[in-house]
């Protein structure tokens, strides 16, 4: 494992272009469509995510309107987008269950995952490790094309029958029986074969990243100096070889359940929905690990670019990484902590969970640490990375909080969990995402963006998620329920300032957009380290962008080489 | 009550829908303008309707009370949310206070520590070394003792938390003794059916009231707040599960379609209703009162309205209610045997088949 690759290894692909100029690419079609090229690759997966994330933004927009106020206001007229004829109130009703599972699985399969793994891990991974691309260009291509077919099937499932209404109101989790025949209608079988998809898709992406990063590392660079986000790539990776199989068989059986008249579900042939839900918090609370630590990666990149040190306690980092990743398989059940586990099962979950905190205590110290003594320089992506410190760790501790099953018993299933995942995700992910944006945005593009634009993008939307999710703590402490389109007038209030900041974060997304248009209109053209002497990873030896197939002659990395 | 409300709602909401579709999505951009006209014209025909829904709630049958309902009225704010509301619903269970107390005594200010301090970190740091006060970075990236004490500390924290919390999760598993009253709960799509073995075996329907101006959402159910002792929309009930306060309650929960939750904010109470499964806890209430509570695991389109409703009463008046359902009997009396063959008419509707079989052998582990 700790060998470096013999420059044989490389596959022969690379040697086809090895005389010829650096930009010579392609047409437009067999670039895009059939590409076989990490960057393009990457490319395709970041514009992807943005779209999906559009899409996901629209509907979570969508529900925040309808929670503005009690009562059902826009649900009825949203049915009616989704093509319902004259919608009866379960229909309408209905919309609700609709909204909240597309945007709760095109957020977490279709955007976080696309842009962070396939997006940011199919660009710099090779770039890090000195490969001139991935081990299997065409499978990296066949998955991406799965992920797009996925979401295709998941936007189909929105407009065909789903039971009471059109479109599959099952939640993201999909638990049985609701998903069985608790929903008559082909919707619910097209959203599980649109996780069947991004899951297979994942899965081959997952090989590809393991092989690319054991096989095809630069001579010199040994495992124990590999960057940070190719270390937090390689364990994601792990953790999706080793969780997704597992989802893939539970929504398996969910499918013959629903087609072909299996019982694994149904207590009344002898199955239990319960072991549903064992199946998909396997899978789900390592899905939680594979959306964060690739951010983690890209975090201890940037702190350490902007600190002008190395990054502090290297060997901790990244195995505290592996930590993260082998005690994530055995917290699942504190999801299910009111299904009626026994009083030592709900004992062990709680203490497991609880023991996670510490490596990722490790994590967010270290990047302190870092931090402490540098000489900081706050350009926009370090801005974005401190403000993903500070996130994280609030929706870190509302974790330590849930933790707890005795506790968890007031908190389950209210506005407090909403509010703890959006702060791990939609602010913690989310905002890695924007700072290995602004990090890495000018090296994938050649042009600069505004750093102006980028602080005022921070500020905008730091303020506006923070008012969309802090308030819906003090909702779930007050017992407000998750999944309700309606709500008891005592709710109002917090209700009312959290859909307010969604229109904060929305604005935020416009300043983004135009620091883009900015930057390919009027951006200067970046350098080969725009960063300066801070960035020491090997992407920053390459021109901005890079050429189209890089590192033809490998790089050796130096004994002495610091991380 | 509300369409001046909604009204409100549908010009203050189409901003938000405004600016968050146009930038999003253009076609539904296009089409933004709908809600408007569309809201308007619900809370036109609303109005229109008014009169109409309250001469209905006064026909429809079985729902008429010419008299008020012989119930508890709800004190404001007590087992309910109270608006604008930061923290926990007060407790009235014992177990419910302790763990509002390790919740606010022992988590919040643990964790509110932490993120402060990782703040003030941050904040330290930008003050401290940036680039003008710390020109030269120092190259440190190693120290043992630090990493030994920011594993070490977070370990004893944790530990002291796990103490109470462990605690907390033993004295929740305490069995509720043999000679407890047993109340079993079903949750259907989409209301909750209470059943009291050890009363004769009678069981009660519980539907949402209706609410004002929306759709009938359950069929012969008046509307809210036309009774005295109606308590707040969205919570109240047409049939409360009544139990007795101060002594162990056992209650049985299962479901008779999907997976519901039987959650009780004040009470400390979160159950699913798992088909197939019968599931147990102990539940002791402390003093009289009405309690509210909602489905807390989605099952389907009025996972939303299918709320809880206890109401908690001395043990004599909770004796004399028994006696006035039909068939209800007090336990552990000779007839009870008899009063459950009465029973048996209203028990006919009960919950899937099959389902009486798995009681056992499903036994819970709760
Ligand atoms: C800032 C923009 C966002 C807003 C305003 C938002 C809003 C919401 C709302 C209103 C719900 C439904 C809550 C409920 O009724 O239970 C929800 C659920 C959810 N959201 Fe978001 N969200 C945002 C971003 C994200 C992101 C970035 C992610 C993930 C990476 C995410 C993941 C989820 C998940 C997994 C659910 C649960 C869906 C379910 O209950 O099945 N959200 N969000
Ligand atoms: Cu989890
Ligand atoms: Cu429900």
């Amino acid at each position: 494992m700790a060998t470096t690759a013999p420059p044989e290894s490389i596959p022969a692909h690379s040697d086809d272009h090895a005389h010829d100029d650096h930009d010579h690419k392609p047409a437009f079609f067999a670039r895009w469509f059939m590409s076989t090229n990490h960057k393009d690759i990457g490319t395709l997966y970041l514009i992807f995510a943005i779209f999906a994330g559009l899409i996901g933004g629209a509907f979570s927009g969508m529900m925040r309107v309808e929670l503005a106020e009690p009562g059902i206001q826009y649900l009825d007229t949203f049915a009616r987008w989704f093509g319902a004829v004259d919608p009866d109130f379960n229909a309408t009703l209905h919309t609700w269950n609709v909204l909240i599972t597309a945007h709760g699985l095109i957020m977490v399969f279709f955007m976080v995952m696309p842009a962070i793994i396939g997006g940011f891990g199919n660009w710099f991974v090779p770039l890090m490790i000195g490969a001139p691309d991935m081990a299997f260009p065409r499978m990296n291509n066949i998955s991406f094309w799965m992920t797009v077919a996925g979401f295709c099937s998941l936007l189909i499932s929105a407009f065909v029958p789903g039971g009471l209404g059109i479109g599959s109101g099952v939640g993201w989790t999909v638990y049985a029986p609701l998903s069985t025949y608790g929903s008559q209608g082909p919707s619910t079988d097209f959203a599980i074969f649109a996780l069947h998809l991004a899951g297979a898709a994942s899965i081959m992406g997952a090989i590809n990243f393991i092989t690319t990063i054991l096989n095809m590392r630069a001579p010199g660079m040994t495992i124990h100096k590999m960057p940070l986000f190719v270390w937090s790539v390689l364990v994601t990776a792990f953790l999706l070889l080793l969780a997704l199989p597992v989802l893939a068989a539970a929504i398996t059986m969910l499918i013959t359940d629903r087609n072909f008249g299996t019982t694994f579900f149904d207590p009344a042939g002898g199955g239990d929905p319960v072991l549903y839900q064992h199946l998909f918090w396997f899978f789900g609370h390592p899905e939680v690990y594979i959306m964060i630590l690739p951010g983690f990666g890209i975090i201890s990149h940037i702190v350490a670019t902007f600190s002008k040190k190395p990054v502090f306690g290297y060997l901790g980092m990244a195995y505290a990484m592996v930590a993260i990743g082998v005690v994530g398989f055995i917290v699942w059940a504190h999801h299910m902590y009111t299904t009626g586990m026994s009083v030592n099962t709900k004992m062990y979950f709680t203490a497991a969970t609880m023991v996670i905190a510490v490596p990722t205590g490790i994590k967010i110290f270290s990047w302190v640490a870092t931090m402490w003594g540098g000489s900081l320089e706050f350009k926009s992506p370090m801005v974005w990375a401190m403000g993903f410190i500070f996130l994280f760790t609030v929706g870190g501790v509302t974790g330590v909080v849930l933790a707890n099953g005795g506790v968890d018993d007031v908190l389950h299933d209210t506005y407090y969990v909403v509010a703890h995942f959006h702060y791990v995700l939609s602010l913690g992910a989310v905002t890695a995402l924007f700072a290995g944006f602004y990090y890495w945005f000018p090296k994938m593009s050649g042009r600069m963006h505004s750093e102006f634009l980028s602080h005022l993008h921070f500020w905008v939307f730091f303020v506006g998620v923070n008012t969309i999710f802090f308030p819906q703590h003090f909702l779930g402490l007050q017992g407000m329920p998750r999944r309700y389109p309606d709500y008891a007038e005592a709710y109002a209030y917090w209700n009312e300032i959290s859909t307010i900041g969604y229109m904060i974060m929305a604005a935020s997304l416009v300043i983004w957009f135009a620091n883009i248009i900015y930057a390919f209109t009027a951006g200067k053209k970046a350098e080969d380290n725009y960063w300066g002497e801070g960035a020491t990873t090997l992407e920053w030896t390459l021109s901005s962008p890079p050429p189209f197939h890089q590192f033809e002659t490998l790089p050796v990395i130096d004994e002495k080489a610091v991380h | 009550m509300i369409f001046g409300k909604h009204a409100r709602a549908a010009s203050r909401s189409l901003l938000a829908l405004g600016m968050g579709l146009a930038l999003f999505a253009a076609p539904q951009a296009a089409t933004a303008a709908n809600p408007a006209a569309a809201s308007a014209a619900l809370a036109e025909q609303a109005q229109v309707d008014d009169a109409a829904v309250a001469a209905e709630a006064q026909a429809s049958e079985a729902s008429a009370p010419a008299a008020p309902i012989d119930r508890m009225k709800p004190t404001e704010g007590k087992g309910m949310p109270v608006a604008k509301g930061l923290g926990l619903q007060d407790q009235y269970s014992k177990l419910g206070g302790y763990g509002a107390w390790i919740h606010d005594a022992v988590l919040m200010p643990i964790i509110t520590v932490i993120s402060l301090f990782v703040l003030f970190l941050l904040i330290w740091v930008v003050a401290r070394y940036n680039r003008r006060a710390n020109p030269v970075a120092s190259k440190t990236s190693h120290n043992t003792l630090i990493e030994v004490i920011w594993i070490l500390v977070p370990v004893l924290i944790l530990a002291g938390i796990a103490v109470p919390s462990i605690d907390l999760l033993a004295k929740q598993f305490k069995p509720a003794g043999a000679d407890a009253l047993t109340v079993k709960v079903t949750g259907n799509q989409w209301n909750w059916s209470y059943t009291y073995p050890d009363n004769g075996e009678f069981e009660l329907v519980s539907n949402m009231l209706n609410l004002p101006n929306y759709p009938t959402i359950n069929n012969g159910v008046r509307v809210v707040k036309t009774d005295p002792s109606d308590g707040p929309a969205q919570l109240e009930v047409d049939n409360r599960l009544v139990l007795p306060v101060g002594e162990p309650i056992r209650m049985q929960i299962t479901a008779s379609d999907v997976i519901h939750s039987f959650a009780v904010p004040s009470l400390w109470f979160k159950l699913d209703a798992v088909p197939g499964r019968i599931n147990e806890k102990t539940l002791q209430i402390d003093e009289p009162g009405v309690y509210y509570g909602q489905c807390s695991e989605l099952c389907g389109p009025k996972h939303g309205y299918m709320p809880i409703a206890i109401e908690a009463l001395p043990r004599d008046e909770y004796n004399a209610w028994v006696l006035k359902q039909a068939g209800g009997v007090i336990d552990g009396q000779d007839e009870a045997g008899q009063a459950a063959d009465d029973a048996a008419g209203a028990e006919a509707d009960a919950p899937a088949e099959g389902e009486a079989a798995q009681t056992e052998s499903q036994a819970n582990d709760a």
